[in-house]
Formats: structure tokens, sequence, C-alpha cells
């Protein structure tokens, strides 16, 4: 097994990967953080704090040292978070009188998935259901423009352990799964740390870890419990939702990694302490994927509330477009997403949403139109055709973009788009068209003047359009399923 | 409390038998594959709604109760 402390993020050895750039971490202003609290969370100067000596505030989650952090191995996790202390499994129905839920409940937790639903409201959920539940920590991020949950694994897999581990306790779980992407050094890393939990024996439930394939969809809640149990990663009919039968039939909570390590946290510092970052609505702190227009990618822990220009360094970078929330959010104009601080409320507000901490500043000198066209290609491709609406209309809008993004295109591709656009939206079993959906009507707003131009045979990228159109700038991995093996 | 016809469209092959059963909820759209309307399955509609699904080849309708 390699020492740990040699090794180097994943994310690095990717091109145009994470990890390379600046400190990331505590360097953001921790703007709306303190204001509008419970007066219990502020601190008062001159009082000593019982909870924990003067945490630093970020980063939380990452050991410190930004681009040169450390992996934690378990002897440096318990030094810098300290021990855990773990009871036996009580019998479940426990439900909101668990004093863990309780907390998270008062931390005002929401799952870092995407989602952003109430971590408590899930696990009561799940710990109130008829049958012992199954708790599952999923780590398969499936979008390529996100590199958070890889990041966290790699540098604090313990924290998200220890998550996975009290998850389980407040719910009365005793079966445990952390399910990832199959293959590479992250898996063995976590092999490793799961044998160092192992021999210390630190951990009153095993953790199985089952491998995803590299799919877009892999992670979505009931694909992750089709392959679990044993199936094929693919999106399943609603209802039943997981938490009402999931793996093996069983109420199954299935939870983000890094919500798992907030969780960690909470145990340790409590709900006041959690609420000292963020917003009041949407407390703690998250990690984010930042795609800046220089091209540099950073995975960067911020408080919630922190703005966007911030974040993508709009001020020295300057940028035509910002993608929020990844392949399944959103476009917006540059100008609008730097007045706009990174939480969902004033996101929503402009018809976005933070998603699961993905930005992206496409910076001047590319084509959106080209770049939407190679994700939605991407997205369609990733479809599990399982579904008519979304077997039939993905590829047709792929194409639609396609012509659109090349030279002098016919205008009623523009037509067909915005009509298949229509059909497909809410008629999945998963949310894989809506999403595809959204990302294609943001990019029609915000490239408006994009599509106009290229029906003049012009184009923002200097020169004519091209079908080709190049490297892009939003990764896309070049493999796509083919056979239902790829779905293992 | 209303009751609503839902599609699974996993299960769904696109047979189209439902648009011809019940036109007044069901219309295809043109890849063949089945829009269900989110309006309430009224009385006078119940039976011909109970025949969808029951004779769909592949059972992929269903109606919901909702309150």
């Amino acid at each position: 097994m390699t020492d740990a402390a040699t090794m180097t993020s994943p994310l690095a050895a990717t091109p145009g990967g994470s990890a390379a750039g600046g400190a990331p971490a505590g360097h953001a202003p921790a703007a709306g953080a303190p204001a509008g609290h419970a007066p219990a969370a502020a601190p008062q100067p001159g009082t000593p704090q019982p909870q924990a000596p003067q945490p630093r505030a970020l980063p939380r989650l990452l050991p410190p040292g930004g681009a040169a952090a450390v992996p934690q191995d378990l002897a440096h996790h318990v030094r810098s978070h300290g021990p855990l202390r773990c009871r036996r499994a009580r019998r479940h129905r426990s439900g909101a009188g668990d004093g863990l839920i309780a907390e998270i409940a008062a931390a005002g937790l929401t799952g870092r998935g995407g989602a952003a639903f109430p971590a408590a409201t899930k696990m009561t959920a799940v710990a109130t259901g008829r049958r012992r539940p199954v708790v599952v920590g999923n780590g398969a991020e499936g979008e390529p423009a996100s590199g958070k949950d890889k990041h966290l694994l790699w540098l604090a897999p313990h924290l998200v352990l220890d998550g996975l581990q009290l998850a389980a306790e407040a719910v009365g779980a005793r079966t445990v799964y952390l399910y990832v992407h199959a293959g590479g050094r992250l898996h063995e890393r976590l092999t490793f740390a799961l044998a160092e939990r192992a021999a210390a024996g630190c951990d009153l439930r095993p953790v199985r870890l089952i491998a995803g394939p590299p799919r877009f969809l892999a992670g979505e809640e009931s694909a992750l419990v089709s392959r679990i149990d044993g199936g094929l990663a693919m999106p399943t009919f609603k209802p039943p939702r997981s938490f009402e039968r999931g793996v093996g039939g069983a109420p199954t909570l299935v939870q983000n990694v890094e919500t798992l390590a907030h969780v960690a946290l909470i145990a340790r510092r409590g709900a006041a302490w959690f609420r000292q970052l963020g917003t009041a609505e949407e407390p703690g702190s998250m990690l984010t994927t930042c795609h800046r227009a220089d091209g540099t990618t950073e995975v960067a822990e911020v408080a919630i509330g922190t703005p966007v220009a911030a974040l993508l360094g709009l001020g020295s970078a300057p940028a035509q477009a910002v993608l929020t929330g990844g392949y399944h959010g959103t476009w917006l104009r540059a100008a609008d997403a730097a007045r706009l601080p990174l939480a969902n409320a004033p996101l929503r507000e402009a018809g976005a949403t933070v998603g699961a901490g993905v930005l992206a500043a496409l910076p001047p000198g590319r084509c959106g139109l080209t770049e939407t066209a190679h994700v939605v290609r991407y997205l369609a491709a990733e479809s599990a055709g399982q579904c008519g609406p979304c077997l039939a209309g993905l590829p047709r809008i792929a194409d639609a973009l396609t012509h659109l993004a090349g030279p002098d295109p016919d205008p009623r591709w523009l037509t067909h788009l915005r009509r298949w656009s229509g059909l497909v939206t809410g008629r999945g079993a998963c949310h894989h068209p809506d999403g595809t959906v959204r990302f294609v009507r943001s990019a029609l707003t915000v490239f408006e003047h994009e599509i106009t131009l290229h029906r003049q045979r012009r184009c923002s990228v200097a020169g004519a359009p091209s079908a080709a159109g190049g490297e892009p700038f939003l990764p896309v991995p070049a493999a796509t399923p083919a056979y239902s093996q790829d779905w293992r | 409390m209303s009751v609503r016809m839902r599609v699974n469209p996993i299960a769904c092959t696109g047979h189209g038998l439902c648009a011809e059963l019940l036109p007044e909820r069901i219309s295809m759209d043109e890849w063949g594959y089945p829009i269900v309307s989110p309006r309430p399955i009224t009385p006078v509609l119940e039976a011909l709604a109970r025949r969808a699904v029951t004779d769909c080849p592949a059972l992929a309708l269903l109606l919901e109760k909702e309150r």
C-alpha cells in the first residue's frame, strides 16, 4: 500500500483537473456569515467557547494547506478532529428523538449531492420505517465538471467514514455501504482507509465498498440502489423511493459523502458551531468545484453565501457566462452571476441552483453554443435509454444544438429544439431529461446573440463557426455506454 | 380525493393502445409515446381509464389516488 502522505489528489492527474492553482480554502470572504444568527452561535469577545478551542473558520472538512494539503490517515484524522464515540446500534424508530438527528436538524444541514434536501428529514423518514434501515454513502460523482466528492474522499476519507457510522447509529442501521465509481487510486485509498479502521476497531458496523460504473447517472438514488442490489446502475420508476424501499427492500438512507462529513463535524462540535458560517437559511460551508476563465480548476471549501464573483475571480479573469449547478444546471450571463452569492435562495430568483457546487466561467473567445452542444451530446449518450421520450428526444436535441452551433443553421432547428425540449420534460423515470432541458433552455437565453451571429456565418470565437469546434472548455468524457456491461 | 393517470416510462414501449382507449387524457407524441394529461380522471372516464390500465400490453399505466 502506498504511503498516504506521498499521494496526491487523483484530480491532479486528470487533464484540467483540480487542486492546481492557488490556496483555496479559507481565502473566501465569509460573506453573509455571522449576521442574523442564533445568539448562541455568535462568538462573544472575551467569553471562552466551551465547544471548540477557536477552530479556524475554513477549511472545516478538508485538511489545511490548500493545494498542498496532505491526505489524512486515521491517526492524523483523530489528531485533527478527535476520536469518534460510537454506541451500539439502538433499535430503530428512535426517529426525531435521536440526539444526533435533532442536532442535524438544528444545524440546518442540507444534502450536498445537489438537491439540498434537509438531511434530518431524510434520516427521520428512514428511521421511522417499518424495517431496519440501510445506510449508503454516495460518492459516485458522475458529473464530469465536479471533483469535490473525489477530492474529499481522497483527502479526508475518515471524516466521511465517521459520518457514515454516525448516520447508521442515528437511524438504527446495521448494514452500511460506501458507493463510489469503480477503479483507480481512490478505490485503493478507501480500501486502505477501511482496513485502518478495522485494525483500530473503531467501527461498530462494517462498511462495504461498492463500485459503480463511470456513468453520469450512476449516483442517482434509485440507480445506486439497483447497483447495490446487484443490477445495472440505472434509475428505476418511483414509487417506491429509496427512503421507503431501497437496498434489499429496506428503507435506505442515501447521503452524499460531503453531507456525511458535515454530520461527523456536527456530532463533534454541535449545531451552533455549524451555523457560524453560511447564511441563516442555508448554514455551513460547502465544497465547490470552480472552473475559472483562465483555465484553472480548483476544489474549494467556502461559506455558503460567498460571492460567485470572488470564487471565480471574475474581477481578474473576465467571463462571458457562468454555469451554475453543473450539466443539469443553468447558464447565467456573467454580469448577472457576478452579483449573486453562492446560495440557493438568491440563485433560484435568477432561475438557477447551487446543485453540487459546480461553477464554471466561460472565457471570452469561446462559443457558448458549441460548448453546450458538446455537453448535451454527452448527456444524450449517457441516457440509460429506458424511457422513450429521453431515448428519442435527447439525441435530437443534441443534433439541433450541433446544427445551431455550426455555420448558417436552418432556423427551423431552433423551432424543433424548443418543441423537443417541451416534449421530454417531466417524462422520464428520473430527472435526466428535465435537467438536460434546463441546461439547454438557459443556453438559448444566454447565448441568444450567438445564434444570431451563427446565422450570419459569424461566431464570437475568432473566425467562422465550425461544426468540430476544437477542444471544448467544459470537460466531457469520451467514453459513452454501449453495452449493458458499461452500467455495472 | 382525485384519481390521476400515470405512465411508467420505463415499462412503456409505445404500443399506443391507451391513446385510442382514452383520448380524453392521453395523446401520442411524435415518437409514438403517450403524453398523459395531469388532469384528474372524472367518474365518467373511470371505466375507460381502468380498461386502458388493464389492456396496456406493457402494463405501464397506473391510476394514482391523491388527496
